[in-house]
């Protein structure tokens, strides 16, 4: 509600921008987990996230471990079953669709997964990996199957003769490249992409950013991508939104973001990335702890158990996802920072919360 | 008889890749995960050594009738005039002679060599209807536990173990006189056929557990993985995800449970038609033939040892071969 | 083999310990001409092929590198971990003085845990699940004290989580891996591999796993931890930016051999070798123009089982035809650069590589 609100001011703003082509609502989705002896639980993984997503827009969610982003992911494109909340794509409510109804938006919406071994089935030639979605919708290109298959091999810099090969001959490059090919066969306009290049080798992860980049830019397509790392999706992303223990805390544009951050864990989120730029220990902030379990998440904000401004009502009263600043940037927190990085007010330089992590 | 159609789906995906097309287009072509199996296997001596013995084993029971007529004996032709009044083969090692290979049974004078081949006919027979038989039902079960889950997982899981606690012997045993006195009644002679068709039916049911439990594994450990997601998001039917995702990468593992039942079907049968639930002693069978040389174990040795030591090979290679198919297809389970 | 000498030891010093190292004599570790060798069906890997270096007591050695970059068997290979019937491994690994390669496999066993430990990428596989984190670190510390007893073992562990962080330490001793976060575990394996007070400590990818946040106190913790104990840090990974932070002495390897060897400031501020600026300069950064394209390095990384004739870098270097076919032909030795302890493995004359790098690479992604 509150990052709609976002999203309203900003269409207010400027009433050219196109309607969004995702819209996301309260989506919500809880496991049920067995623990101990005092029976079933909730997970919370993920709980009551907004966002919009425009034609040929690229949206980030970003996150460390736990936060919800590989489930939000895999609700977007219908292979987890949201438990509450909205999802419309292209003005059609899919939050609960068979897979008949998804069948003809199932075209204009795909995934690439994280790992380029796991994701291509071993005992498929690379073309029949790359018709999959060909075949299994019952499409026929003109020009037949195997010219597009070849002129998509070549979309993603691959050797358009390798139709017949099998994944295990390709490196985890050409693999994820692969993958790439394989969701883009139906034209989609979305691509979900679940840490497209985090298994990959350090030269090969710029490639295929780079990749997905000239794709977004010549194919016009939008794209929700999901990484832990920040520094990878401000090459990527025009919009980022920072998830924590199952929430939105902040959202925004990519420069508001790396430049204007307002909530304490983005800053402490940008802060902790090593620079290689600077030589010796860098960062000025430092998190006490991990990220508190999703079974039982602290109460009020979520991120208070590890934060250095937490005061009394942080404890009891959640943070609604507000927007400030003209309405682009939202965040939830109740003494959200300003100015840059490393201007950091209310704590210390050097952070630790040792008691408040118990 | 005809070779498992498992096994020959696989063999035609390992040949089509052992010549296909000239060597300079191999490279564009690509080895696929058969054609390294396959490779693989052909590095192995053991395999290829018990894979020849299997081939033949194959090409005489094949040829049983062909042979019968280069042989000019037939299976139930007997020598009474070559025996002694005994009843015992005339001659060295159970009457051994150019034109009695293997010698004569002691008795009845039938000749060894010809009723070894029709043996094999059979016991390969059964062996290989009921690993067919309880490979398909062992995959279909498997596949729809392992893939559907839910109550449909719970159901063949019960049902799987209530099998697993019957007693295979006693209840073949006391069902097999039983379905003969039902269908034939006190003195009827008992055919060839319903005989060995009993024995495919006992063995399928008590047989299929094992492949449906290795089966329900594989496709649970395959659900998760993403190449499979894939095919979801993109909207593949039920029909898709079982054949075209997940059937072709448990190919491997059911390959080798049936090469490795096999054996244990030709020893099974061997057992109950030892103890007398099995075949009658009008079907040629290895069973029947150690049952009743077991009588002259000290005056007709050679009758317990050419049925005894085709058995043993027999087996023998086949479990070999199955373990090296299981390296060449596997190769981090054996390293 | 007539390779130079690449103890980092006598540059431009920025610790002091330098030249009182220097001193005391050799370094603890070094590592000359290391060569490690598997035997497969499909042919022979050169995993390692003549690599040297050396680390001294209080300093980090950074080791960088790709996939199959050799760089995590090398670890392996000083360690002693490697399989005697599956490995050959030639050269000298010198520790405190010890020639490691050809020693038997108990004596070298003696040695690990007690001179040198090993934290994993992934702490979860590493502790054994059923039995308490606790007991597994006083199991350690009394494999190499057999006269301590229970209680000594067991106070010595609860130290040792308390030093590496973890509150309550004592009811911690009794937890099983699992209950522990990831952060937590981590902090468990570095306290199990220090609990024999190590002098090398050999950690491969310790952070990789692990959120960004947390791998921010635990290369912290690290830091303070050598401060405290003296000892020698051999730091394997693939992120240059870990390296920035924590190392002393960079190696950066591809192909299973040294290309750069220097201090952290002449190899990511001064880099030499085009592998090291592709590295660089493919880095996705927080600084700088964000709509700019990634200058990737191009192509993959080879395998080991089939390396690129000379330079293996070649077929993936924008230089590479700078020198005629000798990058084809010839596999560049590690030669001096003119800067004390900077060694560089390229064909590329010195000043033409200094002038490449200002005028071409330095003002691109990070390398700035």
């Amino acid at each position: 509600m509150s990052a709609s609100q976002v999203d309203e001011a900003r269409e207010a703003g400027s009433t050219a921008e196109a309607e969004p082509l995702l819209r996301v609502r309260g989506l919500s989705k809880h496991f049920p987990v067995r623990s101990g002896l005092r029976g079933r639980h909730l997970v919370r993984a993920v709980d009551g996230l907004d966002f919009d997503v425009r034609p040929g827009q690229t949206l980030g969610l970003v996150g460390e471990s736990g936060c919800g982003k590989t489930t939000t992911g895999r609700m977007l494109v219908r292979l987890l079953e949201p438990t509450s909340g909205s999802i419309e794509f292209d003005g059609r409510d899919i939050t609960h669709a068979g897979r008949r109804e998804l069948r003809p938006l199932r075209q204009d919406l795909q995934i690439i997964f994280q790992d380029p071994y796991a994701s291509l089935n071993p005992r498929h030639t690379v073309g029949r990996i790359i018709a999959m979605p060909l075949q299994v919708n019952g499409i026929k290109p003109p020009g037949g199957v195997k010219a597009r298959v070849r002129e998509l091999l070549e979309t993603v810099g691959l050797n358009p003769e390798h139709y017949n090969r099998y994944p295990h001959e390709f490196s985890g490059g050409q693999r994820q490249r692969i993958g790439i090919a394989r969701a883009l066969a139906l034209r989609p306009k979305l691509v979900v992409a679940d840490e497209p290049v985090s298994a990959l080798d350090v030269s090969i992860q710029a490639q295929v950013i780079n990749l997905l980049r000239d794709l977004q830019r010549d194919l016009g397509l939008a794209f929700v991508f999901i990484a832990h790392d920040l520094a990878v999706v401000r090459h990527f992303c025009q919009r980022v939104a920072v998830m924590y223990l199952g929430k939105v805390v902040e959202i925004g544009d990519r420069a508001d973001i790396y430049e204007r951050p307002q909530h304490p864990y983005t800053r402490a989120l940008l802060s902790a990335i090593p620079d290689v730029t600077k030589l010796g220990p860098a960062g000025r902030i430092r998190l006490a702890g991990d990220v508190p379990t999703p079974l039982d998440p602290p109460s009020g904000c979520r991120f208070r158990t590890r934060c250095w401004k937490a005061r009394d009502i942080c404890a009891t009263e959640e943070p609604a996802l507000v927007p400030r600043d003209g309405g682009r940037q939202a965040t939830a927190c109740h003494f959200p920072e300003s100015g840059p990085v490393g201007a950091e007010t209310g704590g210390p330089v050097d952070v630790t919360v040792e008691e408040v992590s118990k | 008889m005809s070779l498992s159609p498992v096994e020959g789906v696989a063999l035609a995906e390992i040949e089509s890749g052992g010549d296909a097309g000239a060597p300079e287009r191999r490279d564009v072509l690509g080895r696929s995960p058969g054609q390294l199996a396959w490779r693989r296997l052909r590095a192995d001596r053991t395999a290829m050594v018990s894979g020849v013995m299997l081939i033949v084993f194959l090409v005489l029971a094949l040829a049983a009738p062909l042979i019968e007529m280069a042989y000019g004996i037939g299976p139930r032709e007997q020598f009474q005039n070559l025996l002694d009044g005994f009843g015992m083969p005339l001659g060295y090692a159970g009457g051994v002679t150019g034109e009695h290979w293997f010698g004569l049974e002691p008795g009845l004078g039938r000749d060894i060599f010809i009723r070894l081949i029709y043996g094999l006919r059979t016991s390969l027979f059964i062996a290989f209807a009921a690993a067919v038989i309880t490979a398909t039902i062992g995959v279909v079960l498997g596949t729809l536990a392992g893939y559907l889950g839910g109550w449909l997982d719970a159901v063949i899981n019960w049902i799987t173990d209530l099998t697993l606690a019957m007693p295979f012997l006693v209840i073949a045993l006391a069902l097999t006189p039983t379905l003969v006195l039902r269908f034939y009644g006190e003195r009827e002679q008992v055919s060839s056929a319903f005989g060995v068709g009993v024995l495919i039916g006992v063995f399928a049911i008590f047989g299929w557990t094992s492949t449906a439990r290795l089966v329900r594994g594989q496709v649970i450990a395959l659900r998760e993985r993403e190449f499979v997601e894939a095919a979801r998001a993109s909207g593949a039917g039920l029909g898709h995800m079982l054949f075209r995702q997940l059937l072709p990468n448990i190919w491997a593992p059911i390959l080798v449970s049936f090469s490795l039942a096999v054996p244990q079907f030709i020893t099974s049968e061997a057992a109950l038609s030892f103890i007398g639930v099995g075949l009658s002693d009008e079907t040629p069978s290895f069973g029947r033939m150690i049952y009743r040389s077991l009588d002259y174990l000290q005056t007709d040795p050679a009758y317990v040892f050419f049925p005894g030591i085709t058995i043993f090979a027999l087996v023998f290679a086949f479990n070999l071969f199955g373990d090296a198919l299981r390296d060449a297809l596997d190769p981090k389970s054996s390293r | 083999m007539d390779r130079p000498e690449s103890a980092p030891s006598g540059q431009p010093g920025d610790r002091p310990s330098v030249p009182e190292q220097r001193a005391n004599g050799d370094p603890y570790l070094r590592v000359r001409d290391l060569r490690v060798r598997f035997d497969t069906t499909d042919g022979v890997v050169r995993a390692v092929d003549g690599v040297s270096f050396a680390v001294e007591r209080g300093r980090t050695l950074g080791i960088v590198g790709e996939s199959g970059s050799g760089k995590s068997v090398t670890s392996l290979a000083v360690l002693g971990l490697h399989d005697a019937r599956r490995a050959t491994i030639t050269g000298e690994i010198f520790l405190g003085g010890r020639q490691l390669v050809g020693l038997p496999e108990e004596e070298v066993r003696q040695l690990r845990g007690r001179d040198m430990a090993m934290i994993f990428q992934d702490p979860l596989s590493a502790l054994h699940p059923y039995y308490t984190v606790g007991k597994q670190i006083a199991e350690a510390y009394r494999v190499h004290h057999p006269r301590a007893g229970k209680r000594e073992a067991r106070q010595r562990a609860v130290d040792m989580l308390g030093r590496v962080g973890i509150p309550q330490p004592a009811r911690r001793f009794d937890q099983h891996p699992h209950e522990f976060s990831g952060g937590m575990r981590q902090r468990a394996m570095i306290a199990m591999a220090l609990v024999n007070d190590p002098d090398l400590l050999i950690a491969d990818e310790p952070t990789t796993a692990l959120d960004v946040t947390v791998q921010a106190q635990i290369l912290d913790l690290l830091a303070d931890l050598q401060a405290e104990f003296h000892s020698a840090i051999i730091m394997i990974t693939h992120d240059l930016g870990v390296v920035s932070q924590v190392a002393d002495d960079v190696l950066v390897m591809y192909g299973g051999r040294a290309v750069e060897h220097g201090s952290v400031e002449q190899v990511l501020r001064r880099p030499q070798h085009p592998y090291t600026w592709g590295l660089l300069s493919s880095v996705p950064s927080l600084h700088g123009d964000a709509d700019a394209d990634l200058v990737p390095i191009r192509g993959n990384p080879p395998s080991l089982i089939n390396l690129p004739s000379g330079c293996a870098f070649h077929p993936r270097c924008r230089y590479a035809d700078r020198n005629g076919d000798r990058s084809r032909t010839e596999v560049p030795a590690l030669s001096p650069t003119g800067e004390a302890g900077h060694l560089v493995a390229c064909h590329l004359a010195a000043e033409e590589r200094v002038r490449l790098y200002r005028e071409e690479i330095a003002h691109v992604g990070v390398a700035r």
